[in-house]
């Protein structure tokens, strides 16, 4: 057995709890150097996610976005891809399900207009990601650039298009007419009460269903499949993947294409579950907070599916940390973010050194 | 005509303001590229030390403590990013993607914390800022046609900062192409193997890019806060560090190209304020996002290799891992 082998278990699960645990210890500093005791604030955030129905069910529905942008990420990293683009992708996917939404005959059945505004979200998702994807296989260009430089396209084009086109005639600020009632996604408190219970409102919608599905069918398709082979061995070895006849310019594009119509989901809890039109930055944040999702998931959809919740946890109870103290905002969320990316991801070896001096001898004994 | 030439100045004027914070932060994304580092994060660091410059100009009113201080915050983001990316041999773009995040969001929670206010500091008065200068002469050359104008609107009244920066393009240029740090900087960009074996440090040179670049990120930051504008606002970078990055590819690594990308990107921020609304004969109405969004479509058909061909420094973004 090589001494790498060996040391597998710190490098996969020792090496990510460490980062973590790290990442949650910067943000009791940054707590405590603005005058808030962290212990407090972790009680009111607990509390704030869980301690009532309505909270669980906001929890849950900023839960279904991180899911899907963190999905969007984790599928590009197997390829070795850097899908910065979520942010750009979310808003154009919301674009192609607003219109199914807007444009569709609203006397259709549901059962048929919500699966094409899902469609929609996937396809526009997609459309996003396909022309970064395509110049970087096949025009050499940097896929990280590109999708940063779309990510501003996306908004410049989403402000041209509500103001200029889509806005609602007679109506002052920036945002489509009502979607008809045929293509909202039925809230989960409407479900329940048709069922006879009663539970307290939220925006929790039945995206949420959608998007643990999805986690399940990318896990499959990574795993189980002949294209998901093909991915994961291409981020692992590209010259290995070219060797057993894999073209790594094609799985450059696909993989971008299905990256791409996750993070086109978003749209779907936002615009169809809970806005029911379309508005200006409906996306914002969901991109990069994908990043930390996927780095703190592993990249997996079980991980990510935990990861995602946590951040849900974190958006929620970040409102009603921020309704309790003076001291803190709900951005206190975007710096947990940025200290997950740093640690989890930047930073991510930065034990393994120290890791490796102090266990390999006691492995080594054994 | 007149009427013309003077629309034409003054869009060229605010020209000039409007890319002084691109040459600043294209140029400190030029030392860490050409180190063989990619600078993501230069929008985090210009947001930072925006904020950290409006807070120390306000605390201690002098807008020269808040140039410092401005510097001294983007340098640790700097560091920050040098550990991830140079010690610990992390992914650059990564540790760039959380330094922007991270400058993100401590600049709300910091405004709410210090001034008690969602993500804006108090407004600085007169001498709390940088001014404007009136260069000498002024009386004298307005006499003359067209070139009084010129030299009244367009070359004399910006703040110091603005000469600064078009100052700091020729030394740039002379530091990169005619020092010995330079050769060595380049070389490390391009083949760090040959550099470590000639007995140097890559890791030291990376770092002294990286730390350059820190201090003229915090320079362009602080103008932005304290020397275009008199306060912080939220998220008041509001992408320049991403047009700076474009610039600098559309530059193609080369401080006088990315000067001229640079000025480019900024004449067309400013005549997109200036078109707003303009119905302009035969072409119409030029939608002003369209004019927002042309240096993002510039790069990427300049990436993708339609005109011309951008390519990057060979170890861009590459750790180096020193064979044992």
């Amino acid at each position: 057995m090589t001494r790498d082998r060996r040391l597998s278990w710190i490098n996969g699960l020792l090496l990510p709890l460490f980062n973590v645990l790290t990442a949650f210890l910067a943000t009791a500093i940054v707590f405590i150097l603005i005058d808030v005791n962290p212990i407090e604030a972790t009680k009111i955030l607990i509390y704030g996610a869980f301690g009532y129905e309505e909270g669980i069910g906001y929890t849950l529905y900023y839960t279904t976005n991180f899911i899907f942008t963190g999905l969007a990420v984790a599928v590009a990293f197997h390829a070795g891809l850097f899908n910065i683009g979520g942010e750009g992708q979310a808003y154009i996917g919301g674009l192609g399900t607003a219109l199914v939404a807007l444009y569709i005959d609203p006397t259709l059945s549901a059962w048929l207009i919500i699966p094409l505004g899902i469609s929609g979200g996937l396809l526009f998702g997609a459309m996003w990601a396909i022309i970064p994807a395509y110049l970087q296989a096949y025009r050499g260009s940097h896929i990280v650039i590109t999708t940063i430089m779309f990510n501003f396209l996306a908004s410049a084009l989403m402000v041209y298009l509500l103001v200029h086109v889509l806005r609602e005639v007679g109506q002052m600020s920036p945002q489509s007419k009502d979607f008809p009632d045929s293509a909202w996604i039925p809230f989960v408190h409407d479900v329940f009460a048709g069922m006879g219970y009663k539970i307290a409102e939220s925006p929790l919608n039945l995206s949420f269903i959608v998007a643990l599905i999805f986690s399940a069918l990318v896990w499959f398709f990574l795993w189980h499949t002949r294209w998901g082979f093909a991915i994961r061995a291409t981020g692992k070895s590209n010259d290995a993947a070219v060797y057993s006849g894999i073209n790594p310019k094609k799985i450059i594009v696909v993989t971008m294409c299905i990256s791409g119509a996750l993070a086109g989901l978003v749209g779907i809890n936002e615009l169809m579950g809970v806005q029911h039109r379309l508005l200006l930055d409906f996306n914002y944040g969901y991109g990069f907070g994908g990043i930390a999702v996927a780095l703190m998931g592993r990249n997996h959809p079980i991980g990510i599916i935990i990861a995602a919740l946590l951040f849900g946890i974190l958006y929620q109870g970040g409102m009603d940390l921020a309704f309790e103290m003076q001291n803190v905002s709900r951005h206190i969320i975007v710096v947990m973010q940025g200290l997950v990316i740093l640690f989890c991801g930047g930073l991510e070896y930065l034990y393994r050194p120290v890791l490796i001096r102090f266990l390999a001898p006691i492995e080594a004994s054994e | 005509m007149n009427d013309l030439l003077l629309n034409l100045i003054l869009t060229l004027d605010a020209s000039f303001r409007v890319c002084t914070p691109l040459i600043f932060a294209s140029m400190a994304g030029l030392f860490a590229e050409r180190s063989g580092v990619v600078d993501i994060g230069l929008e985090g660091k210009l947001l930072m030390s925006a904020f950290i410059a409006a807070s120390a100009a306000s605390f201690f009113g002098s807008p020269w403590i808040g140039l410092l201080f401005a510097i001294f915050a983007s340098c640790i983001f700097a560091m920050i990013h040098g550990l991830a990316s140079i010690t610990f041999k992390g992914n650059q773009i990564v540790s760039g993607v959380a330094i922007n995040i991270l400058a993100s969001g401590l600049t709300m929670i910091l405004t709410l914390a210090w001034f008690k206010s969602g993500g804006i500091t108090p407004t600085l008065k007169g001498d709390e800022r940088f001014l404007s200068i009136t260069l000498p002469g002024v009386d004298i050359i307005d006499h003359i046609p067209i070139l009084g104008v010129i030299y009244r609107e367009l070359i004399s009244g910006h703040n110091i900062l603005v000469y600064l920066a078009f100052a700091t393009v020729p030394l740039v240029w002379w530091v990169v192409y005619r020092t010995r740090f330079g050769l060595r900087l380049r070389a490390v960009g391009e083949n760090p193997k040959a550099v470590d074996t000639a007995g140097l440090s890559v890791e030291g040179l990376r770092y002294k890019a990286l730390l350059i670049g820190g201090i003229l990120c915090g320079i362009g930051g602080a103008y932005i806060a304290i020397a275009h504008n008199a306060q912080f606002t939220k998220e008041m970078t509001a992408g320049q560090g991403f047009i700076a990055l474009a610039a600098l590819i559309f530059g193609k690594w080369h401080p006088y190209r990315v000067l001229a990308a640079c000025f480019l990107f900024g004449f067309l921020d400013a005549l997109a304020v200036r078109l707003q609304g303009v119905v302009l004969p035969v072409i119409g109405e030029i939608p002003v996002q369209l004019i927002e969004a042309t240096p993002y479509i510039l790069t990427v058909i300049l990436l993708a290799g339609f005109i011309g061909k951008a390519i990057p420094p060979k170890a861009s973004a590459q750790p180096y891992i020193k064979e044992l």
